[in-house]
């Protein structure tokens, strides 16, 4: 299990290309995440559970982050949350059967006026 | 003044106005918009991962497209321009990923990035200028209290996509001044919509929208524009108690300029 | 040829332990030069060092080599030995076989070799050494300050009691610096202005200072012990000799509405002015931007109104040339401008401020005459929050690296003092971490968290939304508590980054003085030589150096005093004979070496010079002044024709010891 907890963790570290080390717990990731009550746990604690390892809890809990950027926009330390964020999803989704998002849920959530684009980013950030 | 034009799926099905109206505009301001030959669906959001290296290849077609035809590359939707100036920054400064996708591509000449890609709004800005704009507008939009909403799209990450001040910018506020309106400032104009969780958690969507519509009225505006097809179905789909219109900024700058009402081949006539 | 004694140290066992001692003065008693070569356990000691001036005396030595710890810990003895028995210092080598040898090897073999290799090549250079003198420079008894905040006036002032001259020039119309513009002071919350402005006072009054105010230096030439500095005296067009301060001018002048700079643009001033009552000198300036009559030729009301006939608007900059030994940077700071951190409204809201212009609020003399009310509607706040950090620690590139230092420290005092007097006002402090490291500092905010409080949460704002009904809502992180707040404040403080001055950069080239890449001054050493510009007679003080707080500034004010008093206290420089000389036959007056000089130690002059067919030439050549050069030998490498050499490590020299490394 430590194996592949550090396998994991390296994985993030380097499909996100992120330096979790630079990171200073100020929080302003947090204080700017819109989505921040909606997650089980927020931008200034995926960095800090990246660094420490714990990356399945995160594996399994990640899917309201907006890839809206303000956190990577504002963090004081060039850390970008978001894209270990991406990271995670990805190494979830990679996996055989874990889309997180999957096609026949589609025709249930279109309506007349949903734009592809929504569709297109979805399918992006949740699937492979 | 020639310009390579990307419009995006969205643009040809959902999001007709935003292209039309824009389309009909540039001809009227003495702009030519070639629509690039065979462009392909930039994949709306950018991928981050510094592994990903297939679901960039079709912004660097579309890229290349532009350089072959040497213009500068002219994007509308929101999500398009950022998802092709991000890969067009990595085709400048990362070795690996460019590498990568050159090797792939195989093209003739190798792209690192040479074509500038500019929004339409900058392109108002930097190639028509809003003074000149000023002076094309026919119909002022006079007393008219309008917010801009940039969304994320358009100003994040700042340092490559160079538009504005990601917090407070003022390139859509110069514009309404510029077509006669009121910009109408408000705190909300830079956050999430929702953007594409619209799919998974309509309520968290609804919950951003909402304060962003929210703060526009608070702050006396009577219409939102934007530049982003799934930012007015989002902010649309949510005014059932804060009722202001959302419209693309391209319908009020062809009304402005007096053409709105014409059909688009009356247009190309004019 | 040379007599060169060997002398090769033992150090106990840190060389002797790695190093066979005995094998390495056996090995270099055949080296060219040598006559005798022995060793010793501490070559240091009052014993070694007798052997070594027994041996000079004896043998009627001509130059020495040691072989022992590294030249930083024992030339200055060893060369003094050297003195002592009648040999010039400069005849003695130092190889060293501790630091760059038994330190480094493990094993005996290699470490013999290699400090007979060491030896060999010292053995060499000294075969070519020349006596050398150390040459001498006067020292004019006065010193200069750059800057009239707090480092400045205390600076000053220790050099003045001690007795020597000191001048003091000030760009702004009156002395005092950031500490004048302070409400309490930080631990004790005594007034700023009450324990400065006896300072001011003492500055003006003393003999021994002169404050040049509303001045600027312009040009710095010379070398430590001799600069010759030019100073602009800018043009107040009021006669600063004969003005009273009496401000009848100031109450009747038509030109009200500019932002008052000592406000920070809070309320206005009119044209001519006195920056604050108790401004030193007190005497009015007539700003030639907004004065009427400067610009238009009408009006001159305020030469009518002034009793003791003071105006003259004909006035213009005066430039003097002064002379000192020493000169003092003093330039302090400002905070930074938040054009980058719109994320918390700044440029939208009048109700979100900076920690100095709170402190301007606070202050009775300030905007609102102390009373702390909301900048756009003049209400009482019942909610503020105060922001920490910002523009500080951040290397995103929109701020600064480093922490500031000082915001932890007031913000806690901002809180308490708001706490103190309005009971009713609720206090918030993002912080990311509280530093409070001085003396009762720590205590200090912890009476605000106890005692006053005041609400820290450790978090950071993400955004600052003004709302339409005037409220602001701040959204912040609660890291603690997993949360993410929104908290609809009154007012909105900002600890802002701080910054050195602008000028600074520009003195620093004039100076010669090096800077950071944050344009503070850099130090001479980072611990033991704090108050020092690396370049010799430029000494630094206050905030110029590094962000610090008021104990912190006025300590080190008082050791730059200190080094200047010592500097001045001499009657003559000793120079380090060991400088770049110029073989003006050789130089082509490129002007490269010049270039590569950090210290403006080299000067080109025209000089005549002997031809063939008895005809002369004048030819450019470089010289070098002895008293400003360290020895670092720039340009020596630079110079294209080898005309640039350095005394005791020419070019010949170096040559020598590496062929004796190659032998």
């Amino acid at each position: 299990m430590q194996t592949l907890k550090k396998k994991l963790t390296e994985q993030v570290l380097r499909t996100s290309g992120v330096n979790v080390r630079k990171c200073m717990r100020c929080g302003k990731c947090s204080g700017s995440c819109p989505s921040y009550d909606e997650m089980d746990y927020h931008p200034h604690q995926f960095v800090y559970m990246v660094e420490r390892g714990d990356v399945d809890a995160l594996m399994k809990s990640n899917y309201r982050c907006l890839s809206c950027m303000a956190c990577v926009e504002r963090c004081p330390r060039g850390v970008a949350p978001a894209k270990l964020i991406e990271a995670i999803r990805l190494m979830v989704v990679r996996q055989q059967g874990q889309n997180h998002l999957k096609a026949d849920q589609i025709p249930a959530l279109l309506d007349k006026d949903l734009p592809q684009q929504a569709i297109v980013s979805a399918f992006r950030k949740y699937s492979k | 003044m020639i310009f390579s034009y990307y419009p995006g799926c969205t643009l040809k099905t959902k999001a007709k106005d935003l292209d039309r109206y824009a389309r009909m505009s540039a001809q009227v301001l003495g702009i030519t918009l070639e629509e690039l030959p065979a462009w392909q669906c930039c994949g709306a959001v950018y991928p981050m991962a510094k592994d990903e290296i297939v679901t960039k290849l079709s912004s660097v077609r579309a890229l290349m497209s532009a350089k072959e035809q040497g213009n500068d590359l002219i994007t509308l939707c929101s999500a398009c321009h950022n998802v092709i100036k991000q890969v067009n920054n990595d085709m400048q400064n990362d070795r690996d990923i460019a590498g990568k996708i050159n090797n792939y591509l195989n093209p003739d000449v190798e792209y690192h990035g040479e074509t500038n890609v500019i929004h339409y709004l900058e392109m108002l800005r930097d190639k028509v200028g809003f003074d000149v704009l000023a002076q094309k507008v026919v119909h002022p939009l006079t007393g008219r209290k309008i917010a801009a909403y940039y969304g994320c799209m358009l100003l994040r990450p700042a340092s490559v996509m160079q538009m504005d001040n990601p917090e407070n910018p003022v390139i859509m506020e110069n514009f309404i001044r510029a077509i006669g309106g009121d910009p109408v400032i408000y705190p909300y104009r830079n956050e999430c919509c929702g953007g594409y969780v619209t799919l998974e958690d309509n309520a968290l969507v609804g919950k951003n929208s909402v304060k962003v519509l929210a703060s526009a009225l608070e702050n006396g505006a009577e219409m939102i524009v934007t530049a982003c097809p799934l930012c007015l179905y989002n902010l649309g789909k949510n005014n059932a108690q804060h009722k202001v219109p959302v419209i693309y900024f391209t319908e009020l700058l062809a009304e402005a300029l007096g053409i709105k009402d014409r059909g688009e081949e009356e247009n190309a006539d004019a | 040829m040379q007599k060169i004694g060997v002398f090769v140290c033992h150090c106990g066992t840190n060389v002797a332990g790695t190093v066979d001692v005995n094998a390495v003065a056996e090995a270099l008693k055949n080296e060219p030069g040598v006559i005798i070569s022995t060793d010793y356990p501490y070559m240091c000691s009052e014993t070694g060092q007798n052997i070594i001036k027994n041996a000079v005396r004896e043998n009627g030595l001509t130059g020495a080599v040691i072989c022992s710890c590294s030249p930083r810990m024992h030339e200055v003895t060893f060369r003094k030995a050297a003195t002592a028995a009648g040999l010039n210092p400069y005849m003695l080598e130092i190889a060293n076989i501790r630091e760059q040898c038994s330190w480094i090897h493990k094993d005996m073999p290699t470490g013999t070799a290699k400090a007979i290799v060491l030896g060999k090549a010292a053995i060499a250079k000294v075969n070519l050494n020349v006596p050398l003198t150390s040459g001498e420079s006067p020292v004019t008894k006065r010193a200069l300050v750059i800057g009239g905040g707090i480092a400045g006036i205390q600076t000053a002032l220790d050099i003045a009691e001690a007795g020597f001259e000191v001048d003091i020039v000030e760009k702004s119309p009156t002395i005092g610096g950031k500490m004048a513009q302070m409400d309490k002071t930080f631990p004790t919350l005594d007034c700023a202005a009450c324990i400065l402005t006896p300072k001011m006072v003492e500055a003006a009054q003393h003999e021994n200072i002169k404050i040049y105010a509303y001045s600027e230096v312009t040009e710095v030439k010379g070398f430590v012990g001799s600069f010759t500095v030019k100073i602009k005296r800018k043009a107040r067009y009021v006669k600063e000799n004969i003005c009273t301060g009496c401000g009848d001018c100031t109450k009747k002048c038509p030109q009200k509405k500019i932002p008052d700079e000592f406000n920070l643009g809070m309320n206005n001033r009119s044209a001519i002015y006195i920056p604050f009552a108790q401004a030193v000198p007190k005497v009015a300036t007539i700003d030639p931007e907004h004065c009427t009559m400067l610009k238009t030729s009408k009006c001159g009301i305020c030469a009518k109104v002034c009793t003791a006939n003071a105006i003259d608007y004909t006035q213009q900059d005066e430039y003097i040339e002064e002379k000192y030994g020493a000169i003092v940077a003093a330039t302090g700071y400002n905070p930074i401008t938040l054009e980058n951190f719109d994320e918390f409204a700044y440029s939208r809201s009048p109700d979100v401020v900076t920690s100095l212009e709170y402190e301007r609020i606070l202050n009775a003399a300030g905007p609102t005459d102390g009373k702390l009310v909301r900048p756009s509607d003049g209400v009482h706040p019942k909610t503020i929050v105060f922001i920490q950090c910002v523009g500080s620690r951040d290397t995103s590139g929109c701020g600064k690296q480093y922490c500031s230092k000082v915001c932890c420290m007031y913000t806690a005092k901002h809180a308490m003092l708001t706490r103190e007097k309005y009971p009713d006002t609720d206090v918030y402090v993002f912080y990311i971490d509280v530093r409070t490291a001085g003396k009762n500092f720590d205590e200090f905010y912890r009476r605000a968290v106890e005692d006053y409080d005041v609400h820290y949460i450790k978090g950071m704002v993400g955004k600052v939304a003004p709302m339409a009904d005037g409220k602001l809502m701040v959204q912040a992180s609660d890291l603690i508590l997993n949360e993410q707040l929104h908290i609809y404040a009154d007012m909105v403080v900002l600890a802002t980054a701080i910054e050195p001055d602008k000028s600074a950069r520009s003195l620093a080239t004039m100076l010669t003085a090096s800077m950071d890449t944050n344009d503070f001054f850099t130090e001479a050493h980072a611990k033991l030589r704090p108050v020092e510009s690396p370049t010799a007679g430029i000494f630094l003080s206050g905030t110029c150096q590094g962000p610090k707080d008021i104990p912190e500034t006025v300590s080190q004010a008082g050791a730059a005093a200190v080094k200047v008093i010592g500097l001045l206290a001499k009657n003559k420089l000793t120079c380090n004979p060991c400088v770049a000389h110029s073989d003006e036959q050789l130089c082509n007056g490129c002007s490269s070496c010049e270039k590569v000089c950090p210290y403006g130690a080299i000067s080109y002059s025209d000089k005549e010079f002997r031809m063939p067919g008895r005809t002369t030439a004048v030819r450019r050549v470089a010289s070098v002044n002895a008293a400003v050069c360290q020895g670092c030998g720039a340009c020596t490498v630079t110079c294209p024709s080898g005309a640039m050499d350095l005394n005791g490590f020419s070019n010949r020299q170096i040559m020598a010891e590496v062929d004796a490394i190659c032998r």
